[in-house]
């Protein structure tokens, strides 16, 4: 009798070359300031950008398939750490304090608001990024005088590394989490919350955890972007796009797979940066119908289109979700 | 000391007592049965135990411990654990891991992955359902689901279980195998505490029935004495 046993499949799946493909692909970028062409420096740290808040969503709203649309504002806060503590102190700290910050923001918008369910808490998200940004608006207005503030000035190579980094450490922390206990019980939050909390698990702090976990590198990311821009105001910092890009690039790269979130982002990004330069006129309309598309003929985004090829060439044999 | 007890339990859905001023108790290492007709109250009942439900008033001791007011993972960490009456499994997941889930998180002992993957498997042996290991929960029958239920709330490791109906839907084969699981975990000393409605089984396999009608207890008593009961024919009969 053939016995399938869960760790005996986990055991023989092998991650020895794709990784040693990912650790060459890691040296080759880590290297690209020194050899590669000024541009492709930046143009990659946009698309670093993305992957990281594209991974962070699906790391809370994959799993526990609530929809958040605070990605902008756990952005938006490492922009703010960014403006206000960038001329103090070096630029380790101050990403991290970015990250801090925000993680602090998504335990303290979590634990009052992860209870509410679907839709309400989607609104509720979307709602609070209006809010934070009105109400900085109206501090800076009022109390500062002026609207925007101006942010350290940080080389681009710099900014590269750090995004690099952001993003190595994002996607294996998203990994890590996936393959763990932890995931798991995240999966069975999104499949019957309330079965999950009858066998033991401590659902509020679950879901609490793992959106503060996703905030903090939503917030480095933007405290080391922010660098980039030199002058941010409100409207800049808490773009609404920042909440929704990331849903549609996890949608058309299948929220499924971490490998399906990653390339959905850089598919996206990259397309983003083409559109814009060539046709800063229509480019939202093309991403809107690359979006409708997708959605109607692309269901499990790209992972699910390499799922059913994959599928198909081995005989229709059950594959892993 | 009763390893389950409750005194005066009340829960009132808007100006409807669904369960009003219950008393109970389940003993060590028995089985006891809780009957009525639809909407006595029954699976309200469950949920005030397990915590799903907070009572308005009253009080649930746990091995002589008051566990009103805990969350539910916390009564499951003590060793209550519950099925459901809508099958609630995982079901996008592996058969397996559903079980294997109550077994990291049911205890408070931390249990190594692959340890953990074996007391799954032992478990869906146990229930029956070895084979389907890999399969989505999903793709299981609504019989094998309700199994798959009983086998995630072994995996928390329970002093008492409280199954919610997992013989309605049965046919009298599986009602008979179902029978026998029950008398399986019992003989592991594990305590059950059962909502029934399939009278064949539940007179059998008994110590002791309770019976519920509007939210309140009417009757308690040996399976015979339920059976020979002139109150419980009424109740069920209408007469």
């Amino acid at each position: 009798m053939i016995q399938l046993s869960w760790a005996s499949i986990r055991a023989s799946k092998s991650y020895l070359i794709p990784g040693i493909i990912l650790l060459v692909g890691l040296i080759v970028l880590a290297g690209l300031p020194s050899f590669g062409p000024k541009y492709s420096v930046i143009f990659l740290s946009t698309i670093f950008m993305y992957i990281v808040l594209t991974t962070g969503w699906v790391m809370f709203s994959g799993p526990t398939r609530q929809i958040s649309l605070a990605t902008a504002v756990f952005f938006g806060i490492g922009i703010y750490i960014a403006a206000i503590l960038g001329k103090h102190m070096p630029l380790l700290v101050m990403v991290l304090i970015g990250g801090l910050a925000s993680s602090v923001m998504a335990l303290l918008v979590g634990s009052l608001t992860l209870r509410l369910k679907g839709v309400y808490f989607t609104i509720f998200t979307f709602g609070l990024l209006e809010l934070i940004k009105n109400a900085i608006n109206w501090y800076e207005v009022t109390f500062t005088g002026t609207r925007g503030r101006f942010v350290v000035v940080v080389d681009n190579n710099t900014i590269y590394l750090y995004m690099l980094a952001i993003t190595v450490l994002t996607v294996l922390t998203a990994f890590l989490i996936r393959r763990s206990k932890y995931g798991l019980a995240l999966q069975s939050i999104g499949e019957q919350e309330e079965a999950a909390a009858h066998i033991g698990i401590n659902v509020t702090l679950m879901k609490v955890s793992i959106f503060a976990i996703s905030a903090f590198f939503m917030g480095a990311a933007g405290a080391v972007m922010a660098t980039r821009w030199t002058y941010i105001d409100p409207f800049m910092a808490f773009n609404m796009n920042y909440s929704f890009t990331p849903v549609l690039m996890a949608i058309f790269g299948g929220v499924g797979q971490l490998g399906g979130v990653v390339s959905g982002a850089i598919i996206f990004a990259y397309l983003e940066q083409i559109l814009i330069t060539k046709y800063p006129f229509y480019y939202m309309l093309v991403f809107g119908i690359v979006m409708v598309v997708s959605v109607l003929f692309l269901p499990n985004g790209l992972a699910g289109v390499v799922k059913n090829w994959r599928a198909r060439t081995t005989g229709g044999r059950y594959v892993r979700t | 000391m009763f390893v389950l007890e409750g005194q005066g339990v009340t829960k009132y859905f808007g100006g409807l007592a669904a369960v009003s001023d219950v008393d109970f108790h389940v003993d060590q290492g028995e089985i006891v049965g809780l009957i009525g007709p639809n909407g006595a109250g029954k699976t309200t009942l469950f949920g005030l135990i397990s915590a799903a439900l907070v009572p308005n008033s009253g009080t649930i001791r746990f091995k002589g411990e008051n566990i009103t007011g805990l969350r539910p993972h916390q009564i499951c960490k003590k060793g209550l654990a519950r099925t459901f009456q809508s099958v609630k499994v995982f079901s996008d997941m592996p058969v397996i891991n559903n079980v294997v889930l109550g077994v990291h998180f049911g205890t408070s002992e931390r249990v190594k992955a692959a340890q953990a993957a074996n007391e799954a498997d032992r478990l869906l042996e146990f229930v029956g359902l070895s084979g389907r290991a890999m399969v989505p929960a999903k793709d299981l029958t609504l019989v094998n689901q309700k199994l798959l239920e009983v086998a995630r709330a072994l995996a928390t490791k329970p002093e008492v279980l409280l199954l919610d109906e997992i013989m309605a839907g049965l046919n009298s084969t599986e009602i008979t195998q179902a029978m026998e699981l029950v008398s399986k975990i019992r003989a592991q000393g594990i305590t059950i505490f059962m909502i029934e409605h399939v009278m064949k089984a539940i007179m059998s396999v008994c110590d002791r029935i309770m019976v519920l009608d509007h939210g309140k207890k009417i009757a308690e008593g040996t399976p015979q004495e339920i059976a020979t009961s002139k109150m419980v024919v009424e109740v069920y009969l209408g007469e």
